[in-house]
């Protein structure tokens, strides 16, 4: 616990105190001098802030709606459908999950190049939903495949067309799955913001939140309790949202990995 | 029988309609990549242009000290990694089942790590490190461990050792959950039998639980040795791969001489071998699935 807690109370502990007080050696562990100066310093410091907690948003909103639409189809033909190849394929989803976005890099990075899609939004947007993908589908098959099929045959035998069937009967249940899944997207999207970003990405008006403040610790003196401000800025959006979400999260993420 | 025909192949083609943009998607964004990654290696790919050169990259890339070492680091890299998450994970793990006050507090309170984005984490990691400033350090130069200022990241031991530890801290949360949830589907009769049989404690866990849940150990210990391989940002945040190579890795080195140097089609080679490490990865972990999902539904 200690382990894995102390890296944020330090973080924080650290953002309260002013930077003399850091760059004391050996280390004090005490200081009389507490305040949120740094909160309000690092938007001088770092003046591309808001700017980079706007990327990491957008991308993450973008990227999470992307894959929905990619996936509820795929999820639900998954879920009703028997068809050839149905299991071969579901493993090679996971099989995907496997690779790291690294090994891809080289012709993702020529293809942008040329079509001259480096350092745009889309250079971290398109690889990057391609790595939700797998996950989701799975996610969302086994959130399907709760939805009694009855109701869809009953509503068959009423007459209702496939569409309707979509809307009025899937759409309403698989709400919550829905929800589920797009968090997990946006999640998983918001903590991949670093690979794709510091390679198909130079310029800073499009960095993310990661990207942007990795690049202040190499040509500056590093103002350590600006940069831990920053950095938890940046981590409290993802936190929040998993602290109310973490039973739906977890239980989704495990039931597939563990049962399946 | 022929109408049954009709409905069938009409419900597969509706089937594949559907699957197909993210199937297209999948086959673009990665299937290609890898195809490619694939040609690139026997060529010269450069900024500059390509020529076809046959094996020479792989020639050169086997023949190098470098390079071996790089393998080898790998692998006791991803070792002591994988084998301290498991530990960590399994000791957490019971004593978050266990029957303690606040335990439901303390199952959300060991998950950030594994949620925040990793880059982040290490930017806090890096603090941690520093050799004059930083909380280790100083804890160490109080404690007198330390006889002076010590960059963690700055000598090649201790920056391995750092980088295995941060590592750990990403990577121990996420096995911790998956062998609660194990632990947790354990059926209870199991342990009221034992318990009214008179079986120590240390007994049910050897007896019952770690039996009981060994699938989950073995899928783990796959899926994490998969994702410590992978491992990139940590390295890369903390270290670079540094000091003078003593932290790289497969990964970091084929990131380096692909988009560090701009030599594809090395670092394509590279891209290639880890390819094939991982699938070996997969095959075993996804035929170890499918022999656990028979045995589930043999019972």
């Amino acid at each position: 616990m200690i382990f894995i807690l102390l890296p944020f109370v330090e973080m924080f502990y650290a953002s309260l105190r002013p930077l003399d007080h850091l760059f004391r050696s050996p280390y004090q562990f005490y200081s009389d001098d507490l305040s949120f100066w740094a909160y309000r310093e690092m938007w001088n410091t770092v003046p591309m802030l808001p700017r980079y907690i706007f990327n990491s948003f957008f991308l993450a909103s973008v990227t999470s709606i992307i894959t929905l639409l990619f996936v509820i189809p795929a999820a639900y033909s998954y879920a009703r459908f028997k068809f050839p190849f149905k299991n071969s394929s579901l493993y090679i989803l996971l099989a995907i999950n496997m690779f790291s976005g690294a090994v891809l890099l080289i012709p993702l990075y020529k293809v942008l190049r040329t079509f001259g899609l480096l350092n745009t939004y889309q250079a971290m947007i398109v690889p990057g939903v391609a790595f939700l993908i797998p996950t989701a589908i799975w996610l969302l098959k086994s959130y399907f495949e709760k939805i009694p099929i009855d109701l869809e045959e009953a509503a068959f035998v009423d007459g209702a067309s496939r569409v309707q069937i979509l809307r009025h009967i899937i759409a309403p249940l698989s709400t919550p799955g829905l929800v589920v899944v797009g968090i997990y997207a946006f999640i998983g999207s918001y903590a991949q913001q670093f690979l794709f970003a510091i390679t198909f990405n130079q310029k800073k008006e499009y960095m993310p939140i990661p990207s942007g403040l990795y690049e202040f610790i190499g040509y500056t003196t590093v103002k350590w309790n600006e940069m831990m401000a920053a950095s938890l800025v940046g981590i409290a959006p993802v936190l929040i949202i998993f602290l109310f979400l973490q039973k739906y999260i977890v239980a989704g993420l495990t039931s597939g990995a563990v049962k399946n | 029988m022929n109408q049954k025909l009709k409905s069938y192949t009409a419900q597969t083609y509706i089937a594949y309609a559907l699957i197909a943009p993210a199937a297209l998607y999948i086959i673009l964004i990665v299937a290609w990549p890898l195809l490619e990654t694939i040609r690139l290696s026997f060529t010269n790919s450069s900024l500059a242009g390509e020529d076809y050169v046959g094996l020479e990259n792989y020639q050169k890339m086997f023949s190098s000290k470098k390079f071996n070492g790089i393998v080898t680091r790998t692998f006791v890299w991803m070792f002591f990694s994988v084998s301290l998450k498991l530990i960590i994970g399994l000791i957490g793990a019971v004593l978050l089942n266990a029957n303690l006050k606040g335990r439901s507090i303390f199952r959300v309170l060991v998950m950030p790590p594994w949620v925040v984005p990793i880059a982040i984490g290490m930017l806090g990691w890096l603090w941690l490190y520093n050799g004059y400033f930083g909380i280790i350090a100083g804890v160490g130069m109080r404690t007198g461990i330390l006889d002076g200022p010590f960059g963690f990241l700055a000598y090649k031991q201790s920056a391995f050792i750092s980088t295995i530890i941060a590592d750990v801290w990403v990577g121990t949360p996420m096995v911790t959950v998956f062998f609660l949830a194990a632990m947790q589907g354990v059926p209870r009769d199991l342990y009221e039998a034992a318990y009214c049989d008179g079986a120590s404690r240390w007994d049910r866990f050897f007896k019952i639980t770690l039996p009981q849940i060994t699938p989950v150990i073995i899928t783990m210990s796959l899926l994490s040795a998969i994702w410590t391989f992978n491992s990139f940002e940590i390295i890369w945040i903390l270290t670079e791969g540094g000091p003078r190579g003593s932290t790289t890795t497969l990964i970091i080195d084929t990131y380096k001489q692909a988009l560090g140097n701009y030599k594809f089609g090395r670092g394509a080679a590279r891209a290639v071998v880890v390819m094939i490490l991982l699938m070996l990865f997969a095959g075993f972990y996804l035929a170890l699935l499918a022999r656990i999902n028979k045995k589930i539904s043999h019972e």
